[in-house]
């Protein structure tokens, strides 16, 4: 991590590059919000430890 | 000859009426449109009024009477769906500007079909929040739907329109869908019955979808008999919807008033108190005291299941809207704009983790459903907050309304159990309890929820005048 800026700005502008999403710079700090808050969220579930052969809830089915 | 009014006339007195040719069809639809004329330029839960469309379904309904024909257990009784719903010749909204450009749909919803051939007449489609991404029932391009009983605060969404109308007593029933409690949140703000059924219960053919894999569809209604009643008649597998199972129609209404004394109820303690303000509490603690019961128990997880159904719904959401979140971003609500946009930069390593945890909740559930047949919850942490009101405060922690109403109905939701939400009439405001039950158990839960009402401890209250 450098100094210069927080990663998460850098990781939002690369991500909307990547996806091709628009980003007015106005929207920023909302999406930043929303992105750290649902990363919150992710954390809290993946702290949670599973079994390696724990299936995911839709199963594909042929 | 007698014309019955819709604001006081439940589905089954009203399909009961036309039936035995005490009114017409058409005098009740005439009622229920004069209704709307005269309530809904406040309570805005309608977008569109399908007058010309329910005067002749109602004229047909009087001519095959007038001609000896069978009407339908739902004859003459007016409803209004959610604007997600495809209603021939209307743009399908889902509550947006941009599908404001969709040509009309050619075709009903499988469910507004299936209502209809039980004798429903259609009305109209009503307000919700953007691609029901929403628990408040506000939206920028229509404005806010409005509570009946306060109309300077929410209804509770995303299906806000759909619960105004019924508590504000336009029409007896109507239809909405719940991905993490659009159903429940806006059945507890507005003094409302609202059903959730088990995921893959109900068809969602030709609806607008969210999260695919949390959506459901569902009846709003002000007695638990008229859930029922619409209930039944939406039953069935539809091969348009493929995630509608294959289980035979099991028809609730027969058994609605069977005994419950057998029923195991507890109470979810934990995380289901933990923030709840004092009118949520009460509401459970008087329902569990009608049911006699003292049991809690705790669900294991909610907290992670509530967060793992946050990440599965800003990601699936995101996927849904890229395209358009691409090419049309102004035009969204920026609040559900901001919220998709961030949903879509989710590394995918953290949903396929939340829907690993889905599977094992799931299991943890089923287990507690070995000892328990249905469990009582709050379904939202307060009664109905003021129209654009941003945060409150639960458990001393100030937090944002849009995305916490549903703190209590989304661990719920995530795994697809079917809920009844009852409306506790307390002043000034209503608020619900959640009745849960296991998988495909929906009977168990209209039956909890009719004994309560039976006793009077649960009704949908009057609207403000």
């Amino acid at each position: 991590m450098g100094t210069q800026g927080d990663p998460f700005d850098a990781f939002i502008d690369a991500a909307a590059h990547a996806l091709e999403l628009p980003l007015d710079p106005a929207w920023r700090p909302a999406v930043k919000a929303n992105l750290l808050v649902t990363l919150r969220q992710a954390a809290l579930v993946s702290e949670f430890a599973l079994p390696d052969d724990a299936e995911p809830a839709p199963v594909f089915q042929a | 000859m007698p014309t019955f009014d819709p604001s006081t006339a439940s589905a089954a007195e009203i399909a009961g009426a036309v039936r035995n040719g005490n009114v017409l069809a058409i005098d009740v639809v005439e009622a229920a449109l004069a209704a709307i004329r005269m309530h809904d330029p406040v309570l805005n839960a309608f977008t569109a009024v399908t007058t010309e469309r329910a005067q002749a379904t109602a004229a047909a309904l009087d001519g095959r009477r007038a001609r000896g024909g069978e009407l339908g257990p739902l004859a003459g009784v007016p409803f209004a769906v959610k604007n997600l719903f495809d209603v021939a010749g209307l743009p399908t909204l889902a509550g947006s500007k941009i599908n404001r450009e969709h040509p009309p749909a050619v075709r009903d919803a499988t469910l507004i079909e299936r209502l209809e051939a039980a004798g429903a007449v259609l009305v109209g489609a009503l307000n919700m929040g953007e691609y029901a991404y929403d628990f408040t029932g506000e939206n920028v391009h229509d404005g806010p739907s409005r509570n009946p009983h306060d109309k300077s605060r929410m209804t509770g969404g995303s299906s806000g329109g759909s619960a105004s109308a019924v508590g504000g007593r336009l029409v007896p029933l109507s239809l909405g869908s719940d991905t993490n409690g659009s159903i429940r949140v806006p059945s507890s703000l507005c003094g409302i019955f609202g059903l959730k059924p088990t995921y893959g219960r109900l068809s969602r053919a030709r609806t607008f979808p969210f999260v695919a894999s949390l959506d459901h569809l569902g009846p709003f209604a002000r007695s638990v008999g008229d859930l029922a009643l619409a209930y039944d008649a939406m039953q069935g597998h539809d091969p348009d919807d493929p995630v509608c199972v294959e289980r035979p129609i099991e028809p609730v209404l027969p058994r609605l008033d069977d005994g419950i004394e057998e029923l195991r109820i507890a109470v979810a303690g934990g995380y289901f108190r933990k923030g709840a303000a004092p009118e949520a509490l009460l509401a459970v603690e008087r329902v569990a005291a009608a049911l006699k019961v003292e049991r809690e128990i705790e669900i294991p997880e909610a907290a992670r299941a509530r967060a793992a159904a946050y990440v599965i719904t800003a990601t699936e959401g995101a996927a849904l809207h890229l395209d358009r979140l691409r090419t049309r971003a102004g035009d969204f609500d920026p609040a559900v704009r901001d919220r998709l946009i961030a949903g879509a930069m989710v590394p995918a390593t953290l949903v396929n983790k939340a829907q690993k945890f889905r599977r094992w909740y799931r299991e943890r559930m089923l287990e507690l459903f070995t000892q328990v047949d249905v469990i009582l919850a709050p379904a939202t942490p307060c009664c109905a907050p003021l129209i654009g009101q941003q945060t409150f405060v639960l458990d001393g922690v100030e937090l944002p309304v849009r995305a916490n109403l549903g703190i209590y109905t989304q661990p719920i939701s995530f795994i697809g159990l079917p809920v009844v939400a009852v409306p506790v009439p307390l002043k000034p405001l209503p608020i619900g309890v959640q009745i849960i039950a296991a998988p495909w158990r929906e009977e168990l839960a209209l039956k909890v929820a009719r004994s309560l009402e039976r006793a009077g401890i649960v009704a949908a209250p009057a609207p403000a005048q």
